[in-house]
């Protein structure tokens, strides 16, 4: 399994805490009840063990029913409430299309822009578009991903949070693929995390948002205000205790990973001819790599990787139900087709990864040759 | 050869990716060094990929034009193409 992003296998930690919570955590949160306020009490203290890890108040972390919810009510909400300050939505074009399509539902609504901001070819937003768009007079909100999850390329949040204070300009930090295995630090207005990205269960997004930013209700009416319905407990006490749990081992993690991921850029660029590997090699996360070869059908590659008992992921539009290819690779003008993205999930073994780096040049050949393509 | 020809076209309309890249290097191989190629594709991933492709093998983008659902791109041959 060499496919964690998004959705990496459960911590047995959290598996332990989520069974627990199934029986003491089962009752609706807002009931008055013992049980009621027993499921209340284990909601409030997962949210404050996730406030602690990303350096929020309790009171300013929502929990979401997923990721993309979060982003969607980040983007919708804040916008709406500086709607009198201004209407644009500024986004880099590798941000999370939660991020972008939000954007565009906001500036529908406000009568805005969305102002999209360039990115280089490593995947790293430029600097001083992104801080002269920050600074443009109408700016609702703007976005900065901590890093890409699918190239791994960190992002300048210091340098832009900077630029948006001075701007009295809100940040949403999509930290998703960072939290958890890096340190996503405290430049950040509003910060979105996702727990199955990082060991816990799936369908349990976060959402922290500093005092002092403006922000109104864009669904009805709702005793959980930002997030209608609430979450789940049991899933929410298991995202706390898997985010404690990374949040320790991170630093051993890391090491680990970054390692394997170096091995990885080096080995893949050497041994398969034709290939772009992707992305900072440095300044990026630990555990995220892509690369992309020249001539070859992706899902045929994701196909045979996988029936060798390899689970990789894909950027390319033939692995997808849509006919567009990743945004992310479009917007960096490197090769979509052909692409392998790992993100290898804590844990993974060294000799894992070889025996993936050992096959990996014989079947791109094969794909390759399948495809006629010898001599071009 | 002529310098106001149009540039050969290879038709790769209905072709899904990585087919268009794989049939304008194809032509590609037997073309002259320096002459243009434009390649038309309905692929969404060509306007990306007939650039990278190009930077790859040190050949130059010439244009990128899109009409009714059809992508013109022609590129311009690299007087030494890499191998």
């Amino acid at each position: 399994m060499l496919d964690a992003g998004g959705r990496a296998p459960l911590l047995p930690q959290a598996r332990a805490a989520f069974v627990e919570a199934l029986d003491q955590g089962w009752a609706d949160p807002r009931r008055l009840h013992a049980e009621g306020r027993r499921a209340r009490l284990l909601l409030d203290g997962a949210r404050e063990a996730i406030a602690g890890v990303v350096g929020a108040r309790t009171e300013d972390v929502d929990l979401a029913p997923s990721h993309t919810a979060a982003l969607h009510t980040a983007v919708l909400t804040v916008a709406r409430g500086r709607r009198r300050t201004g209407a644009d939505v500024v986004t880099p074009t590798v941000e999370r299309a939660a991020v972008l399509h939000a954007a565009d539902t906001a500036v529908a609504a406000s009568g805005g822009r969305r102002v999209d901001v360039p990115v280089d070819g490593l995947g790293r937003v430029d600097l001083a578009r992104m801080v002269e768009a920050v600074g443009a007079p109408g700016v609702a909100l703007a976005a900065l991903q901590h890093a890409n999850g699918e190239v791994g390329t960190r992002q300048p949040v210091a340098e832009v949070h900077a630029a948006a204070r001075r701007a009295g300009v809100p940040l949403l930090v999509d930290a998703g693929s960072s939290l958890g295995h890096t340190d996503v630090g405290d430049a950040w207005d509003v910060l979105a995390a996702d727990a199955g990205d990082w060991g816990g269960p799936a369908g349990i997004g976060v959402l922290a948002t500093r005092r002092g930013v403006r922000r109104s209700p864009v669904a009805p009416e709702d005793e959980d205000r930002w997030f209608p319905g609430g979450v789940s407990v049991p899933a929410a006490l298991a995202a706390a205790v898997a985010l404690q749990v990374a949040h320790a081992g991170r630093t051993a993690a890391d090491t680990g990973r970054r390692a394997l991921v170096d091995r990885v850029r080096a080995r893949v660029a050497a041994e398969v001819p034709d290939t772009e590997v992707v992305g900072d090699p440095v300044d990026r996360l630990p555990h995220v790599v892509t690369f992309s070869f020249l001539y070859v059908d992706g899902e045929a590659l994701v196909t045979a990787l996988d029936a060798l008992g390899f689970a990789v992921a894909s950027g390319s539009a033939c692995t997808s139900s849509s006919l567009e290819p990743s945004h992310v690779l479009a917007a960096m003008g490197v090769l979509t087709h052909g692409n392998v993205r790992l993100a290898l999930p804590r844990g993974t073994r060294g000799e894992d990864v070889d025996r993936f780096l050992d096959v990996l040049p014989g079947v791109v050949a094969r794909v390759r040759a399948a495809g006629g393509v010898d001599g071009l | 050869m002529t310098d106001d020809a149009p540039p050969p076209v290879v038709d790769a309309r209905g072709l899904r990716c990585p087919a268009p890249v794989i049939a304008l290097a194809k032509a590609a191989r037997t073309a002259a060094p320096g002459s243009e190629l434009t390649v038309l594709a309905t692929d969404p991933a060509a306007r990306h990929d007939v650039p990278a492709w190009a930077r790859m093998r040190g050949h130059a983008m010439v244009s990128s034009t899109e009409d009714d659902g059809v992508w013109h791109l022609t590129v311009r041959l690299g007087d030494a193409p890499v191998a």
